[in-house]
């Protein structure tokens, strides 16, 4: 098994709106995935597919070698989801502890998490009273701990200052340094140079499944944001 | 894991002083008041004022898990529980343990003022009509935690206190006696879990002992909790649309 991922033929209807048409990739063990795409184009969708919170019409998706949200993969898998999803009326701390017990592991663990992204010193506050961004990053380090295979990140870096949005970005290359897949979803294209291999979706299907640089070389040009808009050209 | 789940959510209690307060202070008061209603007619107290005991904790626990689950629901944290190892039925008996320790501080601090403070008598042990008020207060907490699921908002949660608990206050047996209703109202009251709880109340105020109904209703209410917790774990879904 090379792949962390494996998504094939996944239609997924939200309402009455079909919001992923047969939609199928793979993603390699080890690597910084980006998922990019405008907004409403069913980046979360296939997050929350990924992780088996998303009731699906058809299609399978294989993660880690299980079926998605089996059992087995409990304990293998970190989502985060895209607002915050802490208890505002603990504090950081205490939201850290709370989800490290649930993987068995200890406090030590759960402050080491909470300063891997930046947060040791508002730990002993409020989740409630920070800042959108600090929230982010505190619903973040719940996500990281129990030493995932695979994390699932809802446009982790939304809100960050630039300063903090590298350091999270090199954090998430050090996860994959020690063998962890990232999946990562982003609205910002500027990102996308950023990761080892890019999703680029929209409307609910995949136009491009490649490297940075081949998706360069393909559409000729250096801009990201360019090569997207000439991807979805040639689709249409 | 059910126990970190219960001290976590004791935590959050901890953090928000002033439901903590109301939690205490609001039966405590509403007791006082009761008492000095009832100030020429003792018995009448005795009567009214032990059924309240039972009666207090069933609604305040029923709409602090009424709500802090439909909080867990919207807020996301549910949803990223599901993905976590925690299984389903530890999520629920982390409610039941961090409510019934509410209860049961609740109840022993209301009840201890009930019988030094204001006079209220039993014949039968006041430690059973504390047992008897966590009972109710879990019950009140496994109904809490079912109707969220049909809550929208907070709005919509805080309604269904009128909609779920009053129709039983009425039918209970407080307002008027069971034998005394018609035919029909007297069938659904015997459908009514707070039924149980208040016949259970009322047999400790009358018998020294605890009879066997007392008994049988107390193990009426404890089925019911269970009925309720299991409906409960079906709505905790893991795929949602």
């Amino acid at each position: 098994m090379n792949n962390a991922i494996e998504v094939e033929h996944l239609v997924v209807t939200r309402g009455k709106r079909r919001v992923l048409h047969d939609l199928s990739c793979a993603i390699p063990r080890g690597s910084v995935t980006g998922l990019l795409g405008p907004s409403g184009s069913g980046k979360t969708t296939l997050m929350r597919a990924i992780v088996g919170v998303q009731k699906i019409v058809s299609g399978t998706v294989t993660v880690l070698g299980h079926p998605a949200g089996t059992k087995p993969l409990r304990d293998k898998v970190g989502y985060l989801t895209q607002a915050p999803s802490v208890y505002s009326d603990l504090t950081v701390q205490e939201n850290a502890r709370y989800f490290a017990s649930l993987y068995g592991e200890g406090a030590a663990n759960a402050d080491r998490a909470i300063t891997d992204v930046g947060l040791a010193e508002a730990k002993h506050q409020l989740v409630g009273n920070l800042s959108g961004g600090q929230q982010a990053r505190a619903s973040l380090a719940c996500a990281i701990l129990g030493h995932p295979e695979l994390l699932v990140l809802d446009e982790p870096t939304v809100g960050q200052d630039p300063v903090l949005r590298n350091e999270l970005w090199q954090r998430f290359h050090d996860f994959a340094k020690d063998g962890t897949t990232l999946l990562v979803s982003s609205h910002v294209m500027d990102e996308a140079s950023r990761c080892d291999r890019l999703l680029f979706i929209r409307d609910g299907e995949l136009i491009a499944d490649d490297t940075p640089s081949n998706v360069r070389q393909r559409t000729e040009t250096d801009n990201l944001e360019q090569a997207f808009l000439q991807l979805i050209e040639e689709k249409v | 894991m059910a126990l970190h789940t219960a001290a976590r959510i004791l935590r959050q209690l901890r953090h928000d002083r002033r439901t903590i307060a109301l939690i205490l202070v609001v039966p405590t008061l509403l007791l006082t008041l009761l008492r000095y209603l009832y100030d020429s007619q003792p018995l009448l107290f005795d009567r009214v004022g032990l059924i309240m005991l039972g009666l207090f904790p069933l609604v305040i626990m029923f709409l602090l898990t009424s709500v802090a689950m439909l909080r867990e629901r919207t807020s996301g944290t549910l949803e990223r529980l599901l993905t976590t190892p925690i299984r389903k039925v530890d999520i629920l008996l982390g409610y039941g343990i961090a409510f019934a320790v509410a209860a049961a501080v609740q109840a022993a601090i209301v009840s201890a003022l009930a019988f030094l403070l204001l006079g209220l008598d039993t014949l039968g042990p006041p430690w059973l009509v504390g047992v008897i008020a966590i009972g109710n207060a879990v019950l009140g907490m496994a109904l809490g935690l079912l109707v969220s699921a049909f809550a929208n908002s907070e709005f919509q949660a805080v309604q269904f206190m009128p909609a779920v608990v009053l129709p039983q206050v009425l039918l209970c047996g407080l307002l008027a006696p069971r034998d005394q209703m018609a035919g029909w109202m007297h069938a659904i009251s015997n459908f009514l879990p707070m039924t149980y709880a208040v016949e259970a109340l009322q047999e400790l105020g009358v018998h020294p002992d605890p009879t066997t109904t007392m008994w049988r209703d107390l193990a009426i209410i404890v089925g019911c909790i269970l009925v309720a917790l299991l409906l409960g774990a079906a709505t905790l879904r893991r795929r949602t649309p």
